[in-house]
């Protein structure tokens, strides 16, 4: 009767244990399947094959935070501002090529963040310049003393003492109101030049700013550097403008372009980044692959040297374990990174633990002369509180560890703590039923294997 | 099978009390260098074909006016240049000017602002303080039934005792490693330091849980004898358990690469001393608390 419901459980345990290897690893099952196929003939389906999330350190990418300069914007309006710094730094990014990229719009004590990670880019450098030269485009007009400016920066020319003040103040007039930018070429010197067009809004503060500045220059700005400085002739309806300035045709169509993909609405500066080359990124992966192997091997070798038949079956379970994490990774998903590794190795460590509380109680109750039903009972009974002890305070420390939010220690808990939890189920009913199996029979009787 | 441990407590508290010493003036004289992820700065890896002398890289990236620069030449043929934070232009300045000396491949670029490493120092001090709570909230709760012949109290100081020192030598020996060479402390090793509290604790506790089982089990032997037999029985599991747990840790730190190694370094040092201050520190210092009691 007993033993009917642990060959039931056992039964249970090896299709979880088959589904979980081969969700972990299908390769081989669709190999076959690919066989019998051909020989009868068939047309059997392939085993279902998702692929693992591995972060930016194992497959080469480039993660960046920048940060958004809202001086001179009012509160109600970061949301939105924040928002569409987002998509069109999205558009930006697509229009290169990457798979996937992720911006997130990030808000850390009053400061505006946005987090770009574009996985497996070849080229970080030529990405990263190409969001930086995304260029914050704005219309200037004179400041109130713009006379007296200009002379004393002529005064600090000639002294060379004192700074050179920026004679123009901004207006409400930026790249946020742009509809589209195209090259064109002025009509008597042949100079590439941009034409501007602007929507509903920006037409009506355009029509306003030349209408208060007739006879007065009005500067454009890119980047914060002063292009040209046309002087208004009249009011200007409609949203058109020009852009002249002493452009290249290349360097023209760049600006257009950029400024088509969209202005940055606020301008954004980089404020740390992390690279991993596509080399390192293969070469981590691998490293930790063949630790992980190793050090699996290692332990299979300790427990069943050590442990001799519970060792045997605790490795079993160990190996089902690693299967039900790997399965677990890609349907969750976990994105994989180099910590996360390291904490599924860790956790791999910790696993073991439950078994060894468990077989320590268990030799200890064998030896006070119960037999092997009520040892296996005892043992267990009496190793829980300290098994669950022991993976709850790791648990915390990893549930804590999680609020950091920093991507090293995120990946790290984690793992871990996933590990934690599959790591107890193993012990306690895998590799117990394991163990059941064994109840009267002959190699019962044989001390030295337990 | 019983072991007499006690016997020899006195060499174990000399040999805790030197590591703990040494470790307290590693901390105090050498000090700790927070890593780039605490301060803000950059850190370069790159490979060259054929690696020129670090002076010779020092000369190139002079004009740069990058103050104060480390480099540390890695592997065969790579090197790691840290150095204060500096923008994409900058990076890329650098990245040319070494590509003169040999064919350079770049394998991993961080640059972090001031700001953030701020921020990052803020809440990893925060995390610290939480995770310090909780463990203590931990012990108490553990340890509230123990009555004979120490109190739960007792137990939980003697804890933390225990835990300072599992915390306090990975960190002298890290002082030292960073005058040594040059190795940063950085979020990688405070979750390393972390972690080994969550995992030691768990030691400890399953030591003590045995000496409470056995107390109330014959409760008119000598304690000596109790903590003794104590030990014994859990003698096998904590070794059993810290060797599996090293066993993967050495694969990493052999074979995982540079980022990991001083993460799994510090676990390993830490899983080396929480193990051996379970077994050897803890209970010699229940008795000495108890004889303590006894005397007055």
């Amino acid at each position: 009767m007993l033993k009917k419901k642990i060959y039931i459980t056992i039964i249970f345990i090896f299709l979880l244990a088959f589904f979980a290897g081969n969700l972990s690893y299908p390769k081989y099952l669709n190999q076959g399947i690919d066989f019998f196929n051909s020989k009868f003939s068939l047309k059997l389906p392939h085993f279902w094959d998702v692929p693992f999330k591995l972060g930016l350190d194992l497959q080469g990418g480039t993660h960046l935070v920048y940060e958004a300069d809202f001086s001179g914007v009012e509160e109600k309006d970061y949301n939105s501002l924040i928002q569409g710094l987002r998509d069109v730094i999205e558009r930006r990014i697509n229009i290169f090529g990457v798979r996937e990229p992720l911006v997130q719009t990030q808000e850390a004590s009053g400061h505006y963040r946005l987090v770009v990670e574009m996985a497996g880019i070849k080229d970080p450098a030529q990405a990263i310049k190409m969001i930086g030269e995304t260029p914050y485009l704005e219309f200037k007009e004179e400041e109130e003393d713009y006379q007296a400016i200009l002379e004393r920066n002529q005064k600090v020319a000639e002294t060379k003492e004192g700074q050179i003040e920026d004679p123009f103040k901004s207006t409400l007039l930026t790249g946020k109101y742009l509809e589209k930018a195209e090259v064109g070429f002025d009509q008597t010197t042949y100079k590439p030049l941009i034409l501007l067009q602007f929507n509903e809004e920006g037409s009506k503060i355009f029509e306003e700013l030349t209408a208060r500045n007739v006879g007065k220059p009005l500067a454009i700005y890119i980047d914060g550097v002063p292009i040209s400085a046309p002087t208004v002739q009249e009011t200007i309806s409609g949203g058109k403008a020009q852009i002249t300035g002493s452009f290249t045709t290349k360097e023209a169509q760049d600006l257009a372009r950029n400024l088509n993909a969209g202005a940055l609405p606020v301008p954004i500066t980089l404020i740390s980044q992390q690279t991993v080359g596509p080399t390192l990124g293969k070469i981590s992966l691998d490293e930790s692959l063949k630790a992980g192997a190793l050090g699996f091997l290692a332990i299979l070798c300790y427990m069943i040297i050590f442990y001799r038949i519970p060792g045997f079956f605790a490795s079993i379970s160990l190996i089902i374990y690693v299967t039900l994490l790997l399965s677990l990774f890609k349907l969750i998903p976990v994105t994989l990174t180099l910590a996360g590794i390291a904490g599924f190795l860790l956790s791999m460590g910790m696993a073991v633990d439950a078994n060894i509380l468990i077989f320590s109680r268990f030799r200890e109750e064998l030896k006070s002369g119960k037999d092997h039903f009520a040892a296996l009972e005892a043992g267990l009974r009496r190793a829980w509180p300290a098994i669950r002890d022991g993976n709850l305070t790791t648990i915390l420390v990893g549930l804590i560890l999680f609020g950091l939010g920093s991507s090293f220690v995120k990946g790290f808990a984690f793992t871990l703590v996933i590990g934690n939890l599959i790591g107890m189920f193993t012990a306690i009913i895998i590799t117990n039923n394991f163990l059941k199996i064994f109840i009267k029979t002959k190699l019962e009787n044989i001390k030295w294997l337990w | 099978m019983q072991i007499n441990f006690l016997k020899y407590k006195i060499i174990y508290f000399v040999f805790f009390g030197i590591l703990l010493l040494g470790s307290i003036f590693s901390i105090f004289y050498f000090g700790l260098k927070p890593g780039i992820d605490f301060t803000g700065g950059s850190i370069l890896e790159i490979n060259f074909e054929t690696r020129p002398e670090n002076q010779v890289i020092q000369e190139k990236l002079k004009d740069l006016n990058l103050g104060d620069i480390t480099i540390q030449p890695t592997e065969e043929n790579g090197v790691i240049i840290r150095m204060k934070e500096i923008n994409e232009d900058v990076h890329q300045q650098i990245i040319s000017k070494l590509g003169e000396l040999s064919k350079v491949n770049e394998k991993r670029f961080e640059s972090t602002g001031p700001v953030i490493g701020k921020e990052l120092k803020q809440k990893t001090i925060i995390l610290i303080i939480i995770s310090l709570a909780a463990l203590l909230i931990y012990i108490a709760i553990s340890f509230r039934k123990a009555s004979w012949p120490l109190s739960g109290f007792q137990y939980g100081v003697i804890s933390i005792i225990t835990l300072t020192f599992d915390v306090l030598i990975p960190i002298g020996i890290f002082c030292l490693l960073g005058r040594l060479y040059n190795v940063q402390f950085s979020i990688p090793i405070v979750t390393a330091l972390l972690t080994i509290l969550g995992y030691t604790i768990n030691d400890k506790v399953i030591v003590f849980d045995r000496v409470r089982e056995n107390v109330s089990r014959k409760r008119q032997e000598d304690f000596e004898q109790i903590l003794n037999q104590s030990l014994s029985q859990t003698f096998t599991r904590s070794l059993s358990t810290g060797i599996c747990t090293l066993l993967v840790l050495f694969a990493i730190f052999f074979l995982g690469g540079e980022t990991l190694k001083y993460f799994s370094l510090t676990l390993i040092i830490g899983i080396i001393v929480g193990t051996l201050t379970s077994l050897f520190l803890a209970p010699p210092l229940l008795l000495a608390w108890l004889k303590l009691k006894k005397r007055r």
